[in-house]
């Protein structure tokens, strides 16, 4: 069971780390989503950002951070904007037209992706959609500032994006409070809903498109709907509940881990089962207080 | 642990070859025409299965997507056909070979499990749907993740080629994979059509239908399971994802073109099965492409057009009955100053100048002379050397906009009690509105009045009933202003 803590080190501690990198900065987000009642957005820009990632390889021939940045954020903006135009222009409802804007774009990114085969190589494969590589996190070269060696340079990205999140989290946090819990409210003290709507689109689109790689597209919605409900069972307090999703990340990724050298499968996959189980047992403990079942198969 | 690495390298090396194999013709002298003739003759077996499997599988979806879109449960296909990914990895680890009907059955039992939890989670939580479908969506991913990755590494578990649920593999559709489609096909019909009423109502007015005392959790769950039968059957084809996209774009391009349920699942259907037949033949004719995607660009293609075209809810005959109903009102507007000043000038001429419809509409005189044309074009009024006449038609309208106008804004100040400088506004937007039969009852309540709150005259039906000329009427307004 310790083996691989004892044998190689470094290489389980760092998948650790990343783990809990790509569990919190998700679930930080994916607070406000839950709040908004925009859980499914996630998936979608997660499915549709693979459009955006094969077209900006195709133009630029290159994976530079800066290039998925940008594509990432246009995808998620161009994402959002297709289904409020559908749900505007036409009376679809947004649940369906969420899934017409993302299922087209991916299924263009999975064309457009067979199309670059042809003509030649691009550095993304379909089945980074599936499961990621969060493995292969250890073997990347490690990033040195200053002389000082930090880790592996997607770890050290991941964390760069989860610091860049707390410090908009903490300046921007009453505007994002209250466009999240009281657009009304919002919109009578002169915050402009629509930018923190779309700002927060862009910082989602972002923070996907950084663990695109390591956990793959759905495994990332789970990271994004999964711990903030974990949290929201809980408690009520936005504060409490952060808190609640960093503890939330440090328990998947150190047991997901775990049970994948134990299984010996995909850890990302390893991870998403303990962070749902975790949830169960959130809702367990939780049942009596917050409501009463009314039977199996309760009506809604 | 480096170990973990290369099985991760190893699983990325093996999946990549099924989606090598997912596109129909690997020809190596390649031509369009040839290969469109080939598509066409039918000959191929690969063709006809690939072609038979993708209609059915539109026809399949389009039903169920019908009622999905009407129940605003879009997303469950969604959720559901990420979840029974883990029943697909059960299946083939129950006796570790690809059994059709125990991964068939997995797959069932793991989407009504996720169709169940998704209920669960709204009727004990306080999250909503979105969170529900989330969670159910992903988190059952990621054990069939785990599943999928532990089959992987049992000895003989990579050639099991469970990873075409993924993208789906339309060309390697065979003959018994048709029939399950066929199957499914037939079920779903049957059931559509046996409990045709009782879905259609549960599915619109759940609550009456309780009250009925009908079944309700009944209905929902088997439609889930039919749905679950779908979506499984369909995801040899096209994959995961884009399941999904096939239950929802043809139904919501129908939604765009009906109101009637019956037409709605024609429709779903047909757009369906066109999207499945056009996504076979693209990926038969263009060098390896995959099919799936292709069958959704297809239903978005056509979904696209529905937006724009669809007679009642497209956007194009939205924006044009706008702009028809922004013209008329600007005619009528046009038409109601020429009255007007006709009317200042006691009716004494025939024509008026079209200056001074230009002052009294406030508008420059371009303007005038552009909305004078457009009458002339509509036939309502005649221009020459810069007057403007009424036709017979257009006088008739004109008096009606007139009458309206001052027929609302004294039934405001009788029986609204607004004060008679405040109901003009009012009549303005309403005036282009008032059907024949309100104006009816607008007369016999105000006791066929002959003036407004202003004093103005009221033209009545028995002056538009005689459809007389400006002249003619000219004499008998200044006979009835003068008493």
């Amino acid at each position: 069971m310790v083996q691989p803590w004892t044998e190689d080190f470094m290489v389980s501690f760092w998948i650790v780390v990343m783990g809990f990198l790509v569990v919190a900065t998700c679930g930080l987000v994916g607070t406000y989503l839950l709040l908004r009642r925009m859980a499914l957005v996630g998936d979608a820009i997660s499915h549709s950002i693979l459009f955006g990632l094969v077209v900006a390889f195709m133009v630029f021939r290159s994976g530079g951070t800066m290039v998925m940045f940008v594509a990432a954020v246009a995808t998620g903006l161009l994402t959002v904007g297709i289904i409020e135009f559908i749900h505007r222009q036409s009376r679809v409802k947004t649940d369906a037209a969420i899934c017409i804007a993302f299922t087209t774009l991916f299924a263009a990114g999975v064309v457009l992706l067979s199309v670059a085969e042809v003509k030649g190589p691009v550095h993304l494969d379909a089945e980074c959609v599936l499961y990621g590589e969060i493995a292969f996190v250890p073997l990347d070269p490690a990033v040195e500032v200053l002389g000082l060696v930090l880790g592996p340079a997607p770890v050290v990205r991941m964390a760069g994006v989860l610091v860049g999140l707390l410090v908009l989290a903490t300046v921007f946090y009453k505007e994002l409070l209250v466009t999240s819990f009281d657009p009304a409210l919002a919109k009578s003290l002169g915050i402009r809903v629509g930018i923190w709507h779309y700002g927060l689109m862009a910082v989602l689109s972002i923070v996907i498109v950084s663990v695109f790689e390591a956990v793959g597209a759905i495994l990332a919605v789970a990271m994004l709907v999964v711990p903030p409900m974990f949290a929201a069972q809980l408690s009520d307090r936005l504060p409490v509940r952060f808190a609640l999703v960093f503890l939330h990340a440090a328990l998947s990724s150190v047991l997901g881990y775990q049970l994948s050298v134990w299984l010996n499968c995909s850890p990302a996959g390893a991870m998403v089962v303990v962070g749902a189980l975790l949830f169960l047992l959130a809702w367990a403990v939780t049942r009596p207080r917050r409501a009463a079942f009314p039977g199996w198969m309760a009506p809604n | 642990m480096r170990r973990l690495g290369w099985f991760v390298a190893l699983l990325v090396l093996t999946t990549a070859a099924p989606v090598e194999a997912a596109r129909i013709g690997e020809m190596a002298d390649w031509n369009f025409g040839s290969q469109a003739a080939r598509f066409f003759s039918l000959q191929d077996p690969s063709v006809r299965y690939a072609l038979g499997g993708s209609m059915l599988l539109g026809l399949c979806c389009g039903l169920m997507g019908a009622f999905l879109v009407v129940r605003k449960l879009a997303l469950m296909g969604d959720a559901l056909s990420h979840a029974v990914l883990p029943g697909v990895a059960l299946g083939f680890l129950w006796g570790m070979t690809k059994n059709p009907a125990a991964i068939f059955a997995g797959a069932v039992g793991a989407g009504l499990l996720g169709a169940v939890v998704v209920q669960w989670i709204r009727a004990t939580t306080k999250h909503r749907e979105d969170a529900a479908l989330g969670f159910v969506l992903s988190s059952f991913f990621g054990v069939g993740i785990v599943l999928f990755t532990m089959i992987q590494n049992l000895p003989g578990g990579a050639k099991s080629g469970l990873d075409g649920f993924m993208f789906g593999q339309a060309a390697a559709l065979g003959p018994e994979d048709v029939w399950l489609l066929a199957g499914v096909t037939v079920l779903a019909l049957g059931a559509v059509g046996l409990f045709y009423k009782e879905y259609v109502l549960t599915s619109f007015d759940e609550g009456f239908a309780r009250s009925l005392g009908w079944p309700v959790k009944l209905y929902h769950y088997s439609l889930m399971l039919l749905l679950a039968f779908a979506i499984v059957s369909a995801l040899q084809a096209v994959g995961v994802v884009l399941v999904s996209a096939m239950l929802v774009i043809p139904a919501a391009a129908a939604f765009l073109l009906t109101d009637r349920m019956g037409a709605m699942l024609a429709w779903s259907a047909g757009f369906g099965m066109l999207a499945g037949a056009a996504g076979a033949f693209f990926s038969f004719t263009g060098r390896s492409l995959p099919t799936g995607p292709f069958m959704v660009l297809a239903a978005a293609a056509l979904f696209v057009l529905a937006l724009l075209f669809a007679p009642k809810h497209g956007m194009v005959g939205r924006l044009w009955r706008r702009r028809s109903r922004a013209a008329r009102i600007r005619r009528e507007n046009t038409l109601k100053a020429i009255y007007h000043v006709m009317e200042d000038g006691g009716f004494r001429e025939e024509v008026v100048a079209v200056g001074n419809v230009a002052a009294r509409r406030r508008e420059t005189a371009v303007g005038a002379r552009r909305e004078v044309a457009e009458l002339q074009r509509a036939g309502l009024a005649t221009e020459e050397g810069g007057r403007v006449a009424f036709t017979p038609e257009g006088w008739q309208r004109a008096c009606e906009i007139v009458r309206n106008h001052r027929l609302w804004e004294l039934y405001l100040t009788n029986a609204a009690q607004l004060a008679p400088d405040h109901v003009h506004d009012d009549a303005e937007v309403i005036e282009h509105m008032l059907g024949d039969e309100t104006v009816r009852r607008l007369e016999r309540r105000l006791n066929y009045a002959r003036r407004d709150p202003h004093g103005k005259l009221i033209p009545g039906l028995a002056d538009l009933a005689a459809g007389a000329p400006p002249s003619e009427r000219a004499a008998g307004f200044a006979e009835k202003g003068a008493a």
